[in-house]
C-alpha cells in the first residue's frame, strides 16, 4: 500500500520521464495538475451556519476539474469527450483564459498564461482563438456579419488601414464558404450552419495558431455538420492549425481527432492516438463509452450496461471516480485514486483493473 | 386492417405571410406492436407528424386533408372530449424534453394517480399501487421514495425514466416519442432507447420513433419514413433502406456520417441547407441539392425541376424521385425486350 504515494509524486511532477520530456518539447499547449471549483455558497455572509449553537463558516463547492495534465502538440487534433458535467468544457474555458484555475498550471509555447492579466493576455489571444456550441447565442445579434468580422481585426491590428481590413474579411468570408456581399447582414438572418461558418471566420480573421472549439457541431443538422467539420478540416490543412476539440460525439472524434482524451466526473481517465482508442479501449468507462454508439449496422442496442448515474461533482467518490458504476471495481478501486500510467502502445489509461491486468 | 392507419395527412399552418404547407401527403400504416422510425432533419416536419396524428396541431395550424384512422375510429374528425379518451390512453406520447412534461410543482407519485384516475375509475390507493409497479418496470432503484419527490431532485435520465413509466401506465396501444433521447448523454441514451425497445416488446406496444439520429432508428425500428421539406421521400423496412438507400437525400445523410467515412477524410457532405417550407423550390424540393438531376447521357432531366415527385416502388420500399423512377423504368423496358 506504499505505492500511491510514491505514484503520487511521479504524477506530480509531469516532467519526470524522458517520454513525457519529450512530448513536452514540441507541444504547444501544457495543462498541469490542473482544478477548477466552483463556489456553491455564495460570499461570505451566506456562508455562516449555526451549528450546535456556535456560529460556523460552511463552504460547499463544485469539483468541476481535479488534476488534469494535458499535452497538445502542434498540428494536432486533440479531442476531450465525455458526457455533460464531466468537466470537457471547464478545461476548455479555462485554457482560454475565460475561467481562473484554481490550482495548476497552463503553458503556451512555454510560457505560463494562466495568471496573466487581460493586457498581457491579448498577444496571446491573437494566437488562440475559439469557437463555441451554440452559434445562435455566440454572435452578437445588434452587429453586422461584417461588423462581427472586422472587430477582431481592430483589435489585435490597430495600425491597419481601412482597405486592408476589408481585403481580409473578405479573404476569410471567402474561405469558409460565406458569399462576401452577405456582409450587411445580420446573425438572424443565416442558418445555424451559416452561423457557425461565420463563427469560424471570425475565429480565423485574425490567423491564430491554436483554436479551441467547444462542441462546435452539436447544434446543427447531420448534413450541416458534415459541411462544417469538412470545414475546420480544411482550415486545419491549409493553416496548420492546432485543435483542442471538445466534444460528447465519439462518431465525430474518431473521424477528426489525432488523439483522444476521455474525462470523467473531472478527470482524464484515458487519452490515446485516436486509431489506438477506437481499436482497443482500455478503460472500463471509454468501453461502456463506445459500446453506446448506435452504429448503422446494429439491429439491436449493443451497449455494455453501466449501473448507476454519474455521481454529484459536489461530493466525490472516494477512491476511483467511476467505482461506483464500474463493473470491475474492487476494495482498492474505491479507496485510491488510480493514476495515468503509459501501456506499451503509448496510451495512458487510469484504471486499477488495468494495471493489475484484471481487464 | 392495421391498427393504425395514416392517409394523404395534410397540415398546414395559416401564417400572416401565407400559407405553409408543413406536411404533404402523409400515408403510412403501422400494425399493432410495430416499430416506425420518422427520421429526417429539423425543420423537415417530423415533429408535426407526430403531433398532427393526435390531433394536437394549434393555430394557426389546421389539418387540411386526409384521414388518421386509428382502430376504427378517425382520429382527426372526432370531437376534443373523444379524443381525450384517445390520447395518454390508448396512445401516448414521450416528448425531448422531460422538464416539459413533468408538472414542477407536483410529486411523481401525484402526476401518475392524477393521470390514473382521469381515465380509469379507481382510488388512489389502487392507482398508487400501479404507478409503483410502472417505476418498477422502467427499472427505477428505490420506486417507493421516487413516487414522493419532484422532478427537480431526479437527474435527466431518471426523469426519461419516469416520462416512460407514465406513457406506459394506462397499457397503450401505440407510444409516439418524439427525440425521447436527444437531451441525454450517450451512455443515457444508450440504456433509455434499450428500456423503451423492452417494454415495447414485452407488453406488444406499437412504436413511432421520431428522430435525427439513424444509428437509433437502425436499433429500434422496423420500418422508417425519411422526410424532407414536409414530405416523405423513402419509406419501407429499415435494414432496406439503411443498407441500400434509394433517394439521393436518404443516400446523402447516410455517406454524410462520420462512421460512414475514412478517418481523417473529407465527409460526403450534402451541399446548402433545407429550404423553408415557405418558400418551396419547383419540382422536386431537393432538386437544388441534389447531384442526379441530370441523365445518365448528361442531359439536364427537366421533370426534376419542374414536376413533384410521386412515390415508385422499388422492391419494398416505396421511393419519391424522378432518378430513380426512370432507372426502373429503364429497367422494364429492357427486360420487357429481352
Amino acid at each position: 500500500m506504499n505505492a500511491p504515494a510514491e505514484a503520487m509524486t511521479d504524477n506530480r511532477i509531469p516532467t519526470h520521464t524522458p517520454r513525457q520530456n519529450e512530448e513536452s518539447a514540441d507541444s504547444l499547449l501544457q495543462i498541469r495538475d490542473l482544478k477548477k471549483r466552483f463556489s456553491l455558497s455564495g460570499d461570505f455572509l451566506d456562508q455562516l451556519r449555526f451549528k450546535g449553537g456556535k456560529l460556523v463558516r460552511h463552504q460547499e463547492h463544485v469539483h468541476a476539474i481535479n488534476g488534469v495534465n494535458l499535452d497538445i502538440k502542434r498540428g494536432e487534433a486533440l479531442c476531450v469527450v465525455g458526457e455533460s458535467g464531466c468537466g470537457k468544457s471547464t478545461v476548455a474555458r479555462t485554457v482560454m483564459g475565460l475561467l481562473t484555475p484554481s490550482e495548476g498550471e497552463i503553458r503556451y509555447d512555454g510560457n505560463r498564461i494562466d495568471n496573466l492579466s487581460s493586457r498581457q493576455l491579448l498577444p496571446y489571444r491573437k494566437r488562440m482563438q475559439m469557437i463555441f456550441q451554440n452559434p445562435y447565442a455566440s454572435l452578437n445579434p445588434r452587429m453586422t456579419i461584417q461588423q462581427t468580422l472586422e472587430e477582431p481585426l481592430r483589435l489585435h491590428h490597430p495600425n491597419w488601414k481601412r482597405p486592408q481590413i476589408l481585403d481580409k474579411v473578405e479573404e476569410v468570408m471567402r474561405s469558409v464558404g460565406i458569399d462576401p456581399d452577405w456582409g450587411k447582414r445580420f446573425g438572424h438572418e443565416f442558418s445555424g450552419g451559416q452561423r457557425q461558418r461565420i463563427a469560424i471566420a471570425r475565429a480565423l480573421a485574425v490567423d491564430p495558431e491554436f483554436i479551441v472549439a467547444d462542441e462546435p457541431i452539436s447544434a446543427l443538422d447531420v448534413s450541416i455538420q458534415a459541411q462544417v467539420l469538412n470545414l475546420l478540416m480544411e482550415a486545419q490543412q491549409e493553416r496548420n492549425l492546432t485543435y483542442l476539440f471538445i466534444t460528447h460525439d465519439l462518431a465525430v472524434v474518431e473521424h477528426f481527432g489525432t488523439r483522444v482524451a476521455v474525462m470523467y466526473l473531472g478527470t482524464v481517465c484515458e487519452i490515446a492516438t485516436t486509431a489506438t482508442l477506437f481499436e482497443k479501449p482500455r478503460h472500463p468507462y471509454t468501453q461502456a463509452l463506445l459500446s453506446a454508439i448506435p452504429r448503422l449496422k446494429d439491429d439491436r442496442p449493443q451497449h455494455i450496461r453501466l449501473t448507476g448515474e454519474v455521481p454529484t461533482p459536489v461530493n466525490l467518490p472516494s477512491g476511483c471516480v467511476f467505482h461506483g458504476r464500474c463493473p470491475y471495481a474492487n476494495a482498492r478501486c474505491k479507496q485510491e485514486i488510480p493514476l495515468l500510467q503509459t501501456q506499451d502502445d503509448g496510451t495512458r489509461v487510469a484504471c486499477h483493473a488495468v494495471e493489475e491486468g484484471r481487464l | 386492417m392495421a391498427l393504425l392507419e395514416v392517409n394523404n395527412l395534410d397540415v398546414r399552418f395559416a401564417l400572416r405571410q401565407g400559407e405553409v404547407h408543413a406536411l404533404r401527403d402523409i400515408t403510412f400504416t403501422l400494425e399493432r406492436g410495430e416499430r416506425l422510425g420518422i427520421v429526417g432533419e429539423s425543420g423537415a416536419g417530423k415533429s408535426v407528424a407526430a403531433f398532427s396524428l393526435l390531433n394536437l396541431i394549434s393555430k394557426p395550424g389546421f389539418i387540411a386533408g386526409g384521414t388518421v384512422n386509428f382502430d376504427g375510429q378517425v382520429l382527426n374528425r372526432m370531437s376534443e372530449r373523444g379524443l381525450r379518451k384517445v390520447r395518454g390512453n390508448r396512445i401516448s406520447m414521450i416528448f425531448q424534453d422531460p422538464m416539459m412534461t413533468l408538472n414542477p410543482v407536483l410529486s411523481i407519485g401525484e402526476q401518475m394517480v392524477e393521470c390514473l384516475k382521469a381515465h380509469r375509475r379507481i382510488s388512489s390507493k389502487e392507482a398508487r399501487a400501479i404507478a409503483l409497479d410502472k417505476l418498477r418496470q422502467v427499472q427505477i432503484p428505490s420506486p417507493d421514495t421516487r413516487l414522493d419527490q419532484y422532478p427537480h431532485e431526479l437527474s435527466g435520465g431518471m426523469r426519461q425514466r419516469i416520462i416512460i413509466a407514465i406513457a406506459l401506465l394506462l397499457d397503450p396501444d401505440i407510444i409516439i416519442a418524439d427525440e425521447p433521447t436527444t437531451a441525454l448523454d450517450v451512455t443515457i441514451q444508450a440504456e433509455i432507447m434499450a428500456l423503451l425497445l423492452e417494454l415495447c416488446e414485452q407488453h406488444n406496444v406499437g412504436l413511432i420513433l421520431i428522430t435525427h439520429d439513424l444509428g437509433v432508428v437502425s436499433q429500434v425500428t422496423q420500418r422508417m419514413l425519411v422526410m424532407y421539406a414536409g414530405r416523405v421521400i423513402e419509406q419501407g423496412p429499415t435494414r432496406e433502406i439503411i443498407n441500400d438507400p434509394q433517394h439521393p437525400y436518404t443516400q446523402g445523410l447516410i455517406n454524410a456520417l462520420p462512421q460512414m467515412a475514412t478517418p481523417g477524410e473529407k465527409l460526403n457532405q450534402i451541399r446548402g441547407s433545407m429550404p423553408s417550407l415557405s418558400n418551396l423550390p419547383s419540382g422536386c424540393a431537393f432538386h437544388p441539392r441534389c447531384d442526379f438531376i441530370n441523365r445518365a447521357d448528361g442531359q439536364p432531366r427537366p421533370a426534376c425541376t419542374q414536376q413533384v415527385p410521386g412515390f415508385v416502388e422499388s422492391g419494398n420500399c416505396r421511393v419519391a424521385c424522378h432518378m430513380v423512377a426512370e432507372m426502373l423504368e429503364d429497367r422494364r423496358l429492357k427486360e420487357e425486350t429481352s
